[in-house]
């Protein structure tokens, strides 16, 4: 039944070659009436008229109307005169118009390089798009420093609604997610820890090692990176739709600093957000460890508390609390400077989402290297 | 096959022979968001071939109905038949037959993104049909230049293109399966008076080119007057008069005095007639 929905017969009348194309010559149909066209095209006559006879034609749409004339144009470069007779008037004015298109040559650049030249030129890409990074980060850390200058030379432009907002948002609504997070972390330290240190019979320095890992270092790493994927993420996905609809330039036209608006309370946001929830996070870590060595390793809380006492100092806590507000910043200071940097379309808001994501995470663990070097040069 | 044999089956209308049975037939829907009813019992015919104008308050259902119409919004109750099929009734492949026998531009167009302009004409020819590469490129360009676009805009991303590119280019990827029926929502918003007077005797000469029948929700008085063969106009919740533009001119309603003889036509219509 499909089978016949279109058909394209050839006669030979008096020199002449009749293609009598009947059917429907419609878009549900366009496979087979392409394989029918290509079939007598290749077949060429050696008659030097072609006249397509189009009068069988029952139903006709623009894929048809446009094999039609391809049908045509292809007997025409082969030398033939060809025409298309007898199609119903009312078809008449789609196949005008159908015979307009396809005129010029399709402007399509073809780059055909091999795999080599390819991997080279990503790798060329990626350097340069890591100079140009490195010099944008700073640039827009210099304005950020600038902007917070200038609010403290005139502090009542400080957008301190803004502040809280974002406050609430990254900082307070992150609590539980982190407190959970952490407290599990603490846990899975400590039972490690007592698991392995047994078959030594050094179990009791599970507590220093608990302790000093998660004050000086795994508090404020999860805390980081949970707060670059939740609220870094965030940022640069409302920053970059703002960019995308023009709100940021409609900002710039009323003469307001988007840097000042939109920028600095989100990064003072970050700034404060970070020490507080990497505090709470690590309490929330120890008490993981303490539970766990309690139920899993049989010390009481009592001297789970007594040995961290001997543990840990001051300089322990303050090592993981300075880097805090410092992870903050990069943190933000990438989610915006992604954030600015989408173009128009959707696909591009979510590549920078991600690229947001990636590299605040990659900075915050460079950093806390960088940390651990000038902690251990200062004997912290 | 079935499912493409079902699509097709009642063969296509030829502008000229046009019967009056219509093609769209909307009875006593009620939609509604929430408490705010926004459509109250409206009725509406769309005859075979015609180009219709609705026009409404903004804010007023236009959208709302258009949207009900193409299964976008949920209707508290009510009937809608298109092509003679009662839509509620259908089940899902037919609904997709049906589906396919209409195009939709969007008032922003909804290009995807993240595809090239001939991507995007091509998505619906991917979707439905097992065509070749080639003849799939060709029709793209084909329609592009029906629409009236240059061929080297295919290769173009959406966020590349100006917004009357864009309304363009939705076209004819609305087009791009030859539907008996095009819903364009402000087809002309955003664009300039010259681009705005040029789209619609594209839609006027689309209709002609293709037999289709053209459901234009639009706040523009040329379009009304250039483009539409007749008007539907909605207020409250309800068809408050159809009939072509001379009609609606005449009529003594209060709003389509307001709507036809404000300010704005009043000026128009005078360089008209003059």
């Amino acid at each position: 039944m499909a089978a016949r929905a279109v058909s394209l017969n050839r006669k030979e009348e008096a020199g002449k070659l009749v293609l009598e194309a009947a059917g429907r010559w419609i878009s549900s149909f366009a496979g087979q009436t392409e394989k029918l066209v290509t079939d007598a095209e290749t077949r060429r006559a050696k008659s030097q008229a072609v006249a397509i006879d189009a009068s069988h034609i029952e139903q006709l749409d623009t894929s048809g109307a446009w094999l039609l004339e391809r049908m045509r144009r292809g007997f025409e470069s082969g030398g033939a005169k060809a025409e298309i007779v007898g199609l119903d008037p009312r078809y008449k004015i789609l196949l005008d118009e159908v015979q307009q298109t396809n005129t010029g040559k399709n402007a399509e650049e073809e780059h055909d390089h091999n795999a080599v030249e390819n991997s080279l030129s990503y790798l060329g890409e990626m350097v340069t798009g890591f100079v140009r990074d490195t010099g944008e980060f700073v640039q827009f850390l210099g304005g950020v420093v600038v902007t917070f200058g200038r609010v403290l030379v005139r502090p009542w432009t400080f957008r301190l609604t803004s502040v809280v907002y974002h406050l609430d948002r990254v900082g307070f609504r992150s609590i539980p997610i982190i407190v959970l997070i952490l407290f599990l972390i603490g846990g899975i330290l400590a039972q490690q820890g007592i698991f392995h240190f047994r078959k030594f019979g050094a179990e009791t320095f599970v507590v220093d090692m608990v302790g000093i890992l998660v004050l000086r270092e795994v508090g404020v790493l999860i805390t980081s990176i949970m707060l670059a994927g939740r609220s870094g993420s965030a940022y640069t996905a409302e920053l970059g739709s703002m960019k995308m609809r023009e709100e940021v330039d409609a900002l710039r036209v009323m003469g307001r600093d988007p840097m000042e608006i939109l920028i600095l309370p989100r990064m003072i946001a970050l700034i404060i957000a970070l020490p507080l929830l990497t505090f709470i996070g690590s309490m929330a870590a120890l008490f993981g460890g303490m539970v766990t060595a309690w139920l899993y390793g049989g010390f009481t809380p009592e001297i789970f508390t007594e040995r961290l006492r001997d543990a840990i100092s001051w300089s322990t806590f303050w090592v993981g609390m300075i880097k805090a507000p410092f992870m903050g910043a990069v943190i933000g200071l990438v989610a915006c400077v992604e954030g600015l940097r989408v173009q128009g379309s959707a696909e591009s808001l979510g590549e920078h989402t991600t690229a947001s994501v990636v590299k605040s995470i990659f900075l915050v663990i460079v950093l806390d290297g960088a940390f651990a070097i000038f902690f251990a040069s200062i004997d912290w | 096959m079935a499912n493409v044999e079902t699509a097709t089956d009642t063969p296509k209308m030829p502008l000229k022979q046009a019967d009056t049975q219509p093609i769209i037939r909307v009875r006593d829907v009620w939609v509604s968001f929430g408490e705010h009813k926004v459509l109250k019992g409206l009725d509406l015919d769309v005859k075979r071939g015609e180009i219709l104008g609705f026009v409404g308050a903004s804010g007023g259902g236009k959208s709302v109905l258009m949207r009900t119409i193409i299964g976008l919004v949920k209707k508290d109750k009510g009937m809608i038949e298109v092509f003679g099929r009662d839509l509620d009734k259908l089940n899902e492949e037919e609904l997709q037959a049906v589906e396919r026998r209409w195009g939709v531009l969007f008032q922003q167009g909804a290009l995807f993104s993240s595809l090239t302009v001939r991507q995007n004409i091509q998505f619906p020819l991917r979707e439905y049909l097992n065509l070749s590469q080639r003849l799939m490129d060709e029709i793209a360009i084909a329609k592009l230049e029906m629409v009236g676009l240059p061929a080297f805009v295919a290769e173009k991303y959406p966020s590349q293109l100006s917004g009357g590119m864009i309304k363009r280019a939705a076209l004819a990827r609305a087009l791009v399966l030859d539907p008996e029926i095009v819903f364009l929502d402000e087809p002309t918003s955003g664009l300039d008076p010259i681009s705005a007077g040029e789209f619609d005797d594209l839609i006027r000469a689309l209709q002609q080119t293709l037999g289709l029948t053209v459901f234009m929700a639009t706040h523009d008085l040329d379009s009304l007057h250039n483009a539409c063969d007749r008007i539907a106009a909605l207020a409250d919740g309800k068809v408050i008069a159809t009939g072509p533009i001379g009609d609606m001119l005449k009529s003594d309603h209060p709003w389509l005095k307001a709507y036809f003889h404000g300010k704005r036509a009043a000026g128009r219509l005078n360089g008209k007639r003059n």
